[in-house]
């Protein structure tokens, strides 16, 4: 039996494959195809203080191996999400973390405290790279010091595992990392989608509502591979790697640039069962190479 | 209910005309249990610029034959692939997605179905379903011409068709809403086709009281109200066409 297991903080995850935010609604939606338990966790869809209509549609676009969207965080807001969806989460035996989002850094901290009082989300995963609402989102962690005044304010109201999504909209990722890690948070997890725009010729017109949005999908995992591992040499605490995971192969790699956990997203969409079989993929793998744990793999790079 | 990722066998390809392909699948197993307006969601593989699934309505049921039928429009690089299939080859189809279209309870409601161009397709297994149950129903199919029409048979079969093209070459001249069979009495109303064609249908049901329902089909990535690209703007917010639709009544609907 090999060991598989790996600590985020003060979260125990019995595997490194967790979900995306907003890839995976509220776990249930893909209950049909996956063993939730399975998982080391699965990370919700973001939250924030109060309800939110998000974007006009079209909110998505296809593009060569990779779409955009621009959902701009719809959701029914903390206390929907407390009263209504973590009732049916709770007893899972996995990890349920929710992705917490605000326009101020007053939303951020009253939506984690409100999250802090649901005794079975073990962590918040802080999303200050969105590229989707006006105010807000990724304009707080495009700066280190807007991002680190965030994360603070965060850290004095939230006790658990505080994980921070990093945007890859930036000229140094690492400055960024740097900055949410002296700042208190205990992980950060990269990559949150890059800014994209699609056009339709035929029509001369931006093929989404808000003209630009953000980029997902395997075409990304170079980008996101590359700033995975920048940051992991950069910062001490674990990283969680992000972007373009297909498949077992991709997240295997996301590991060996050093991240200890990944984050399943978009392959959710093209294949509903994807996490797992990551999970299997990855249990195989280190049998494979004769690996007796988990650790063994992450950073295991040889350059 | 619940849904699956299974590997459909392709039993028979029939090319209906220049753009469309009837494709209809099978299992060794039986098929999931599918309701008229449902639809699924096909993979599309070795195409590197397609990502996505592609969302398929569910044209034709058949359970005694295990059968489902989806009728594939070339629009793109996904569907220049489906339509590329070969019979006796395997498609990783994720099914039964949606809602799907309701039958009133009064047996004696006369129904009909509006449908447009390819859009007509899941009118196909609704008339289906609605002959099995013995149902008053008359189905009115609009198009540009003639050479767009298909499967005339295959309708004519389940009951009552009245056609009408643009150019005059098959049925009345003109739109759907100009059809003579408008001026008989309905109670109930199904539309899927073009927007402008399903916006105008819906005025013409709400000017006469009549209900309606309409199938949508925003672009959409997941299938399962996960990723909330697929959203119509609907009287109480926001809403998944793909769980919450395709199928919506018009009264939801800020048409």
């Amino acid at each position: 039996m090999v060991k598989t297991d790996i600590k985020i903080g003060g979260l125990n995850l019995k595997n490194p494959v967790l979900t995306a935010s907003g890839t995976f609604g509220y776990g249930l939606e893909f209950a049909d195809f996956v063993n939730l338990e399975k998982l080391g966790g699965f990370i919700v869809k973001g939250t924030t203080l109060n309800p939110r209509e998000g974007n006009p549609y079209p909110r998505s676009a296809e593009t060569p191996m990779g779409m955009l969207n621009a959902v701009g965080l719809q959701n029914k807001g903390v206390d929907y999400f407390a009263e209504n969806i973590y009732p049916k989460l709770k007893d899972l035996d996995t990890n349920v973390i929710v992705n917490v989002s605000g326009a101020c850094i007053e939303d951020y901290v009253a939506c984690a405290e409100k999250v802090n009082a649901l005794e079975k989300i073990p962590a918040i995963e802080l999303n200050i790279s969105c590229p989707n609402v006006k105010q807000g989102g990724m304009a707080f962690g495009v700066q280190p010091k807007s991002a680190a005044e965030v994360v603070a304010a965060v850290r004095k109201a939230y006790d658990k595992t505080l994980i921070v999504k990093l945007s890859p909209n930036v000229t140094d990722i690492t400055e960024i990392a740097r900055a949410v890690e002296d700042a208190g948070a205990d992980s950060v997890s990269l990559i949150n989608t890059l800014l994209g725009m699609a056009i339709d010729s035929e029509k001369r017109r931006p093929i989404l509502s808000t003209i630009t949005g953000g980029m997902s999908g395997p075409a990304v995992k170079p980008i996101a591979l590359r700033m995975v591992w920048q940051v992991a040499k950069a910062v001490k605490i674990p990283v969680i790697g992000i972007g373009g995971i297909t498949n077992g192969r991709d997240a295997v790699e996301f590991l060996l640039a050093g991240a200890s956990a990944v984050e399943i997203g978009t392959a959710n969409f093209m294949n509903p069962a994807v996490t797992g079989e990551i999970v299997d993929y990855i249990e195989d793998y280190l049998v494979r190479h004769n690996m007796s744990s988990i650790d063994e793999l992450i950073g295991g790079l040889q350059i | 209910m619940k849904k699956f990722l299974v590997d459909l066998k392709i039993k028979e390809v029939e090319k209906l005309n220049d753009t469309c392909v009837l494709l209809t699948m099978t299992d060794e197993k039986p098929l999931p249990e599918c309701r008229p307006g449902q639809f699924a969601e096909l993979r599309v593989d070795e195409t590197p610029s397609v990502m996505l699934r592609r969302p398929i309505s569910v044209h034709s049921y058949d359970a005694e034959k295990n059968e489902i039928g989806f009728l594939i429009q070339v629009v793109g690089d996904g569907t220049r692939w489906l339509g590329m299939l070969q019979k006796g080859d395997t498609v990783n189809v994720l099914l039964p997605l949606g809602n799907g279209f309701t039958i009133p309870e009064d047996s004696n409601a006369r129904l009909l179905l509006i449908g447009g161009g390819v859009g007509c397709a899941p009118l196909y297994g609704l008339a289906q379903e609605l002959k099995r149950l013995g149902r008053n129903f008359a189905i009115l199919i609009g198009a540009r011409s003639a050479k767009d029409l298909y499967r005339c048979n295959e309708y004519s079969a389940l009951g009552r068709v009245e056609y009408t093209t643009e150019d005059g070459s098959c049925g009345e001249k003109g739109y759907v809403t100009n059809h003579s069979i408008m001026s008989e009495k309905f109670d109930y109303i199904y539309t899927c086709g073009p927007k402008p064609m399903m916006m105008a249908v819906a005025k013409y049901a709400k000017e006469h009281g009549i209900g309606c329902e309409v199938s949508l089909e925003n672009k959409m990535a997941c299938g399962l109200g996960a990723c909330l690209c697929c959203v119509e703007d609907t009287t109480t917010g926001n809403r998944c066409v793909c769980t919450d639709g395709p199928v919506f009544s018009i009264e939801e609907l800020k048409w």
